[in-house]
């Protein structure tokens, strides 16, 4: 038996030790064990509430182990122990049940505080929604009227298809890259308002202290105050979908005149709209239209265009795209209900739409499979009068 | 209580000729076969709900996807849910409060065995529906096995089938809850006062109410998503009006009571078994009763820490909080009161107790990481994480999985009239215990790191924890075969257990023969 009650300790103790002990190490070269610190007040009380927590529970916890390893090494049959004969104890119930209390109530009062502070988002210098779509973020400057969207960055996203033959350990942070992060400037308190446009998302940095969900048909707030420039990256956080574990978030913060400066970039950029008036080539359509599917439409349709069976469609030999050119052009903008296909009318400048619908009318042999006279092709100043007409 | 040998003379000649074979587990009304039926099917769906999730384990051994499509692993992920909850742990509990309720409390059978017939049967149905999803076109459900719309509504042609699935599997419940309350409220042998009954009988009691209260609020939660996806309303629609929330906290309302359903009846298992190894009473049974009663009655003021990132007022989120850390007292009591009856009695380590032990001690890493997760401030990191994935494996595999099993060994022999093989039931549990720690206890490190619950293929820096967990998860599944074949050889033969089973075993159901007579009390037997 004393054999058997080792192992036990080994089997059960040993993880709570190795916890608590590994818990008050700094963090290991690539991966860490405990929560980060963060870069923003909000993060720093949550990190010292989650300590004074796990120092708690882990004492706890180690009382009770403790107890209960005595008990089992000192009054063992084997070992002759006779049994008690008592069976309660007013007493010692008042006891654990006052003590506990008196605890939690100490766990409470700070709980509060912080919760309270967290809260409390007014008198922000500026305010950013964040828009959650499956699968990717939008993020609108309200007070600068731009905004953009923020996608996986294309070597994780080749990397991370079923069998890539990519090793994902050579690309640089993988899952964790965007192509247009979130840019802020530090020392800013900084509203953030999320909400979604199809499910319910997460959106998380954990460097910021907080998460929160990204409702549809509702806006939360929440607030920021970055006191260190760098890059900080989380994850969406609520599952959304087939490719929930690919929507990460990429926060650059950025002292204040450098913010500045790029706020003046994007809003130039954000001005630059693309000419549609002048004619477009086929191949200068599918070339833009191919890049565009690989961002947006892959994830689902495949790079095949062959879907997944059940799940997504395949736009190969798909009747859409071999038929009618409204009915595929209205299925782009403003999507399908009842289905996962989303509407990328707001996402897609006119270039972008008639190069993706375009794309997909002539990829994968659709170009030979169509009758002739159906349209194999739509120009950029034929997007308008679709926005116009609004969703069927 | 006067009438229970008027209804025992009732049942004797009903059940004058017992058929047998197919007919026999079809048609029977007896709640040992009706117990037998759901353990073993509880077994069976173990190891279906296993298989999916080991599935995903694998694909979790390192960045990349390598094995299944994003869509099959999140269908995977729900479809281990709700198999495991709605098929295994319930089902279990079920089970063991068939064979065990009529004999603890000195009754023949259930008072209502017609019923407990149905309720069973209606069981296979409903998963034959749920599991049948996934060979649909567009796969089974994919959105979580808590449903959140509007994620659940882009499910395909599966949805209504799911829906269906759940309604039957309340149905079952609520049957088999009405049963168990009418079993414990009219068929106890005389003496057999409240507070005299034994304490899985009362957490069964309270469980059932729970059940009752809770299964037609989840029934009404999945109704609302199959009208808003086929009739058109706008209950959880933004845009027709509704609010997608109004799901999460419907739903919470039966989730959260649903989680001490898991719970209270392995708690009530583990209370039988302390003692009988400790040989000494259950310590402070009174106050076990009153925190059992506790924990039930807070389980519907704490619904919405499930759902503290989804912005609530501050108000509601201080209450939440408050709410939840307030059940960590009776919960505490509960522990202490166990330690207690560990405490200077004489203890001997036979595989029930050593489950029953390791229930205590890991139900307790579960409860102190729920406490954590408890405080709002926090939870807001710790929310959607591998953290919380680390903390309801702790109470539900090492807490309820580990009380049943207990129980299994426990009662085994008293069900079989055959001991099991103490050896295999040793190997049994330390390569459980050690690897489901092994399996486990890295998930806290990976949610507090920041790896979220519910995704495919992860950032490399959560790799090595990735793989220690996947290992813990495939000798932990392994291991689960050593009990199949534990448990057949048992039934099969084996030394012959006499009538009391353990040394410190004590209540009605050792007072019968192992294996005890088809009807359990024929008379009512005495209680002191």
């Amino acid at each position: 038996m004393k054999r058997t009650c080792t192992r036990y300790a080994f089997g059960s103790v040993v993880p709570l030790f190795a916890w608590s002990f590994l818990a008050t190490q700094a963090a290991r070269a690539d991966y860490q064990l405990n929560l980060p610190r963060g870069v923003t007040e909000t993060s720093q009380a949550v990190y010292d509430l989650h300590q004074l927590m796990l120092i708690i529970c882990t004492v706890i916890g180690l009382i009770v182990f403790g107890v209960m390893f005595w008990a089992m090494f000192h009054h063992r049959k084997s070992r002759g122990a006779v049994p008690a004969s008592f069976t309660h104890s007013a007493r010692a119930e008042i006891l654990w049940t006052a003590i506990p209390i008196l605890i939690l109530v100490g766990m409470a009062i700070p709980g509060t505080a912080v919760l309270i502070d967290m809260e409390d988002s007014s008198a922000a210098d500026m305010t950013v929604k964040v828009t959650g779509y499956q699968w990717k973020w939008r993020y609108d400057y309200l007070d600068e009227g731009f905004g953009y969207f923020s996608v996986l960055d294309e070597a994780s996203n080749r990397a991370r298809q079923l069998n890539s033959g990519e090793d994902p350990s050579t690309v640089p942070n993988y899952l964790l890259e965007v192509d247009k992060p979130l840019v802020l400037p530090v020392g800013k308190k900084i509203k953030i308002l999320t909400t979604a446009s199809d499910v319910i998302h997460a959106w998380w940095v954990p460097a910021l202290g907080w998460k929160r969900d990204a409702v549809p048909g509702f806006v939360r707030e929440s607030w920021t105050r970055i006191k260190e420039p760098g890059i900080y990256r989380g994850q969406c956080a609520e599952l959304c979908g087939r490719d929930h574990g690919f929507m990460p978030v990429v926060v650059h913060a950025l002292p204040e005149p450098e913010y500045q400066a790029w706020v003046a970039e994007a809003k130039a950029e954000a001005a630059d709209t693309p000419d549609v008036s002048r004619e477009y080539s086929m191949a200068e359509l599918m070339a833009t239209g191919k890049e565009v599917y690989n961002k947006l439409c892959v994830a689902c349709h495949q790079a095949n265009g062959q879907g997944l069976p059940g799940a997504f469609p395949a736009l190969a030999g798909n009747p859409l795209a071999l038929g009618s050119l409204d009915e595929h052009v209205r299925v782009v903008m403003f999507g399908k209900a009842g289905t996962a296909m989303a509407a990328f009318g707001e996402q897609l400048n006119d270039v972008e739409m008639a190069a993706v619908v375009t794309y997909e009318r002539n990829a994968w042999g659709n170009d030979k499979q169509r009758a002739t006279g159906v349209a194999s092709m739509l120009a950029p100043a034929e997007v308008q009068a679709y926005r116009d007409a609004g969703a069927p | 209580m006067h009438d229970a040998a008027v209804i025992t003379g009732a049942h004797e000649e009903h059940h004058a000729e017992h058929p047998s074979g197919l007919k026999r587990w079809l048609f029977t009304t007896n709640h040992k076969d009706i117990g037998t039926m759901y353990l073993v099917f509880a077994l069976a769906m173990f190891f279906v709900g296993g298989s999916m999730i080991l599935v995903n384990r694998a694909e979790l051994w390192e960045p990349g996807l390598q094995l299944v499509d994003p869509q099959v692993f999140n269908m995977l992920t729900t479809m281990h849910a709700l198999v495991m909850i709605f098929g295994v742990l319930m089902p279990a509990a079920v089970g063991f409060a068939n064979w065990m309720i009529p004999m603890m409390v000195g009754a023949p059978d259930m008072a209502l065995p017609r019923m407990n017939n149905l309720s069973f049967w209606l069981l296979p149905f409903a998963f034959v529906l749920l599991l049948g999803t996934m060979l649909m076109p567009g796969g089974g459900p994919a959105g979580g096995w808590t449903m959140y719309p509007p994620l659940m509504l882009q499910t395909g042609a599966a949805l209504p089938f799911v829906i269906f699935a759940v309604h039957i599997m309340g149905v079952s419940s609520v049957l088999g809850a009405i049963n168990i309350i009418a079993t414990i409220l009219n068929m106890r042998a005389p003496g057999m006062t409240f507070m005299k009954l034994p304490l899985f009988v009362w957490t069964w009691l309270i469980t059932a109410f729970l059940l009752i209260a809770t299964m037609p609020v989840l029934a009404g939660a999945v109704t609302m998503l199959l009208t808003d996806k086929y009739f058109g309303t706008s209950f959880f629609n933004a845009a027709g009006g509704g609010d997608p929330i109004l799901f999460q906290h419907v739903f919470w309302f039966f989730g959260h009571p649903e989680v001490y359903v898991l719970i209270l009846p392995a708690f009530g298992i583990v209370s039988q078994i302390l003692p009988a190894f400790s040989r000494k009473p259950l310590f402070g049974y009174t106050s076990m009763v009153y925190a059992t009663a506790a924990i039930a009655f807070l389980s519907f003021f704490v619904w919405a820490h499930h759902m503290f990132t989804v912005g609530m007022p501050l108000a509601g989120e201080l209450f939440f909080m408050y709410a939840t850390m307030s059940i960590a007292v009776p919960t505490g009591v509960k522990v202490f009161n166990w330690m207690a009856t560990m405490w200077r009695g004489s203890l001997s380590f036979e595989t029930p107790m050593l489950f029953a032990v390791s229930f205590v001690l890991l139900f307790t890493i579960g409860g102190l990481s729920g406490l954590m997760l408890a405080i709002t401030a926090v939870d807001f990191q710790y929310h959607d994480t591998y953290f919380v994935v680390a903390h309801f494996h702790y109470v539900l595999v090492t807490g309820t999985l580990f009380g049943l099993m207990g129980g299994a060994y426990f009662w085994l022999p008293k069900w079989t009239g055959h001991m099991y093989d103490e050896r295999l039931g040793q190997l049994h549990f330390w390569l459980s215990v050690i690897s489901v720690n092994v399996l486990f206890f890295p998930q806290h490190f990976l949610g507090l790191a920041g790896m979220p619950r519910r995704i495919p293929d992860y950032a490399t820096q959560f790799t090595e924890f990735n793989q220690i967990s996947t290992i813990g998860g495939m000798v932990f599944g392994a291991s689960q075969l050593i009990f199949l074949y534990v448990v057949y050889k048992c039934i099969r033969g084996g030394a012959r257990a006499d009538d009391r089973v353990w040394e410190g075993a004590t209540g009605l159901e050792w007072t019968l023969s192992s294996p005890p007579p088809y009807h359990s009390f024929t008379s009512a037997p005495e209680v002191r």
